[in-house]
């Protein structure tokens, strides 16, 4: 071996090593926080700003508080392209690194760690989306879906439109498009049962993965079925194209509601005027005129905390918001459990205990600079899903408008349907973890 | 005999009874066909001349597209953009043949195609790096490409043609038409299907094989990025784009791997037939059946004909 070639390969072995030893020693010094995220593939317009926002806003801690506790946070992302193999193997990868939560952003990848989080005693945190059955924390104690459940919004939306039909659906025809992979299918059961009760009917539209920039003839289905509203479970490159193909078909926008995945500026940019009067459902504002983000610019994206945001102007993206609103859930879960067990350094399972018994008051959330952006949110042991309301917004050609209150999901409709889902889900599966709450 | 019924009766009553709507469908069809036609050309261009199924064609297109995304929105005018986004082709036509192929030369085929697994790898990494993942809107006023609409009474209702669309078909037709002639007609035309037909031969007259793989390269980069402005103009400039170039796989099913029209009638067969498919006949399934009529409709033609279409039957002595 050459003498250039030995250089060349210490520097490479003693890189590797050196790169090692810092992530293990990251991770007992700090809360050690894994992200899945996908700022490449597909989905990567949809991904990259809600990292981009769960890292500002822990750096922002890091920068402005010295972390949570007096102990600093240490995320270390994991590119999963959006793929469920790759998701799992991401998590694999780091569960033994002294992770506390996972938060997969992405249907898919959640079902994957399901079954996997009791066992490692390790909690999901899947914020607004994944299987909604795992509300049910006595069937499901490892995994948290608050603040709702894809089958509490699907109520939601129903009863937006009905509010607009003075209640009374029957005789009308509401289209669902959704990416036909398991984050689209999760609400379907949802929809078809509140068909039978509210007496609407429902048509289905699925597009394939490989058809998301591809849904002309989906667009003349609509077209020729006339429905009076069109509702969309889109993500990545599937919605602003379903927005472009709506205007194209001349589709009245003020009747096109999207999931809180389809609401981002990424989906409505690119029809530029056709997507005006776009709505979408959200469980957030649309403000960064918070202190929460006036403390982001100035310690992060201003600041000396290192951002992955390309300008200022990205902190305003939806997506990044909610990345944001999801750190900090995570961030008071750690604060809670923390309190709870008086360690500083916590594990996964105390990190589940602070998130089974989070709760975020009108108080709280003033004092954590969030005031006007999120409503109270408390979840108990039965209960992983929490405060489940949204309200709808309105793309007006720049910004999103907020368009209706508050709405409360028809949980008595919702909640024997997912139990009825948990206790399905865990039937045949012989050493599921359950508890019994009091 | 319901079901039969539907199958092959309903969706013909409700063509007839809706001939508006037949035309929209096969006209969404006819301009989907065209831009499959035009990433399955890349593939034929690329074939035709080295015998390799470029992999990484899809991902060309892309590249096209965001690069002249990217330069615009450092501030270069769009048509300067377009004519740098050509010299960036070029300048991959000629990384290509020097760092990937011609180290390759007469090693088999099937090595080759590897290679152009790894460049399309590269290829994904390189552009995310440069231009990020998020999806990017096509600057398509700015190159002066029409976006409104006309809308024909006919039929007894109305036909929309988008002009963007209008303008595909047009520029596709052009592209064909350019491409045939420089093949056909050309000094360089004539040792491209010289190399073609006979790597060996070719050399043994003069024919430098090099310079032709950069120049078949760099056609079909430019083939890329046009259809990657067009279909980045219907939709947006994204990574997904990657994922419609599957399309152009039963495109060259049907009409050969190595036969420009057959890219062309390929293209146009698998486009509309796809749309009928899903709007008269994927409702009684659920839908989504878009995903693989394609490659059922080219496995059809595969029965009768195993080289597609157009493709050359190949009669190999052993």
């Amino acid at each position: 071996m050459t003498l250039t070639k030995s250089a060349v390969l210490g520097v490479a072995v003693g890189a590797m090593l050196t790169t090692s030893f810092a992530l293990n020693a990251q991770a007992a010094d700090g809360h050690y926080i894994p992200l899945t995220t996908y700022r490449t593939g597909a989905f990567a317009g949809s991904g990259t700003p809600n990292a981009n926002g769960m890292h500002d806003f822990f750096t922002m801690l890091n920068q402005r508080d010295g972390g949570i506790g007096g102990v600093k946070i240490i995320v270390e992302e994991c590119e999963t392209g959006y793929k469920a193999q790759k998701g799992v193997e991401c998590y694999e990868a780091t569960k033994g690194k002294g992770a506390l939560v996972y938060n997969p952003y992405s249907t898919g990848i959640t079902l994957q760690l399901i079954p996997k989080a009791p066992i490692d005693k390790i909690p999901v945190l899947s914020m607004g989306y994944g299987l909604s059955a795992a509300a049910d924390g006595e069937k499901f104690p490892w995994i948290f879906n608050a603040p709702a459940t894809y089958w509490s919004q699907a109520s939601g939306v129903i009863k937006y439109i009905a509010s607009r039909n003075k209640g009374d659906l029957k005789g009308k025809k509401i289209g669902f498009t959704y990416l036909d992979v398991g984050y689209g299918r999760e609400p379907i059961p949802l929809f078809k049962a509140l068909a039978k009760k509210m007496g609407f009917e429902l048509m289905l539209l699925p597009v394939g993965v490989k058809e998301m920039q591809n849904q002309a003839s989906h667009w003349l289905q609509v077209r020729k079925e006339k429905p009076d509203y069109m509702i969309i479970w889109g993500w990545g490159a599937m919605t602003p194209t379903a927005i472009k193909e709506a205007a194209k078909i001349r589709f009245n926008m003020e009747n096109f509601i999207g999931v809180w995945w389809s609401g981002g500026q990424v989906d409505v940019r690119p029809a530029g005027k056709g997507a005006i009067g776009y709505h979408a459902m959200t469980f957030h504002g649309a403000s960064t005129d918070i202190p929460v983000f006036k403390d982001i610019i100035k310690h992060v994206v201003d600041g000396p905390g290192k951002t992955l945001t390309k300008k200022a102007e990205d902190v305003k993206e939806i997506y990044y918001m909610r990345g944001v609103f999801n750190a900090f859930v995570v961030a008071e879960a750690i604060a809670n459990a923390q309190k709870i067990t008086g360690k500083k350094n916590i594990t996964g399972a105390d990190m589940r205990k602070g998130l089974e018994t989070l709760n975020l008051t009108p108080a709280r959330i003033k004092e954590a600079g969030f005031e006007g952006f999120i409503d109270s949110l408390k979840i108990t042991c039965k209960d992983h899903a929490g405060a489940n309301k949204m309200f709808v917004q309105r793309w007006d050609g720049k910004d999103w408008k907020k368009v209706s209150d508050w709405i409360e999901p028809m949980k008595d409709l919702v909640r024997p349907m997912l139990e009825e889902a948990a206790a399905k889900y865990v039937a045949d599966k012989k050493d599921w973890v359950t508890q019994k709450c009091s | 005999m319901e079901l039969l019924h539907q199958i092959f009766i309903g969706p013909f009553i409700e063509m007839a009874g809706a001939p508006d709507l037949l035309v929209q469908v096969v006209w969404e069809g006819f301009v989907s066909g065209i831009l499959y036609a035009l990433i399955a050309l890349g593939f034929v261009l690329i074939f035709k001349a080295s015998g390799i199924f470029n992999f990484a064609q899809g991902i060309m297109v892309v590249f096209g597209a965001l690069s002249l995304v990217g330069l615009h929105e450092l501030g270069v005018p769009a048509w300067l953009a377009v004519i740098l986004c050509i010299g960036i082709m070029f300048v991959l036509a000629v990384t290509v043949e020097r760092v990937v192929l011609r180290p390759l030369v007469n090693q088999p085929e099937i090595i080759l195609f590897m290679a152009t697994i790894g460049l399309n790898t590269f290829l994904i990494g390189f552009g995310e790096t440069v231009f990020g993942g998020e999806p990017k809107t096509m600057i398509t006023a700015e190159l002066g490409l029409p976006t409104g609409v006309t809308d024909v009474q006919m039929l007894g209702g109305m036909v929309s043609f988008q002009h963007i669309d209008i303008a595909a078909a047009v520029i596709a037709a052009l592209m064909v038409a350019t491409l045939a002639i420089f093949f056909n007609k050309s000094k360089i035309g004539r040792a491209l299907r010289a190399v073609a037909d006979d790597h060996q031969a070719a050399m043994s007259v003069g024919i430098t094989l090099q310079q032709i793989w950069v120049i078949v390269w760099f056609a079909a980069g430019i083939v890329a990025l046009v259809t990657g402005i067009m279909w980045g103009a219907r939709s947006d400039v994204s990574f997904a784009l990657e994922i419609v170039a599957l399309k152009a796989l039963p495109v060259l099913i049907l009409g050969g791997f190595t036969s420009i029209p057959g890219a062309i009638i390929g293209g146009l067969i698998i486009g509309i037939s796809e749309k009928l498919a899903e709007f008269y006949w994927g409702p009684m399934v659920g839908g989504s059946i878009e995903s693989w009529v394609p490659f059922f409709v080219a496995l059809i033609f595969l029965w009768f004909r195993p080289q597609g279409l157009f493709g050359e039957k190949i009669i190999e002595r052993i």
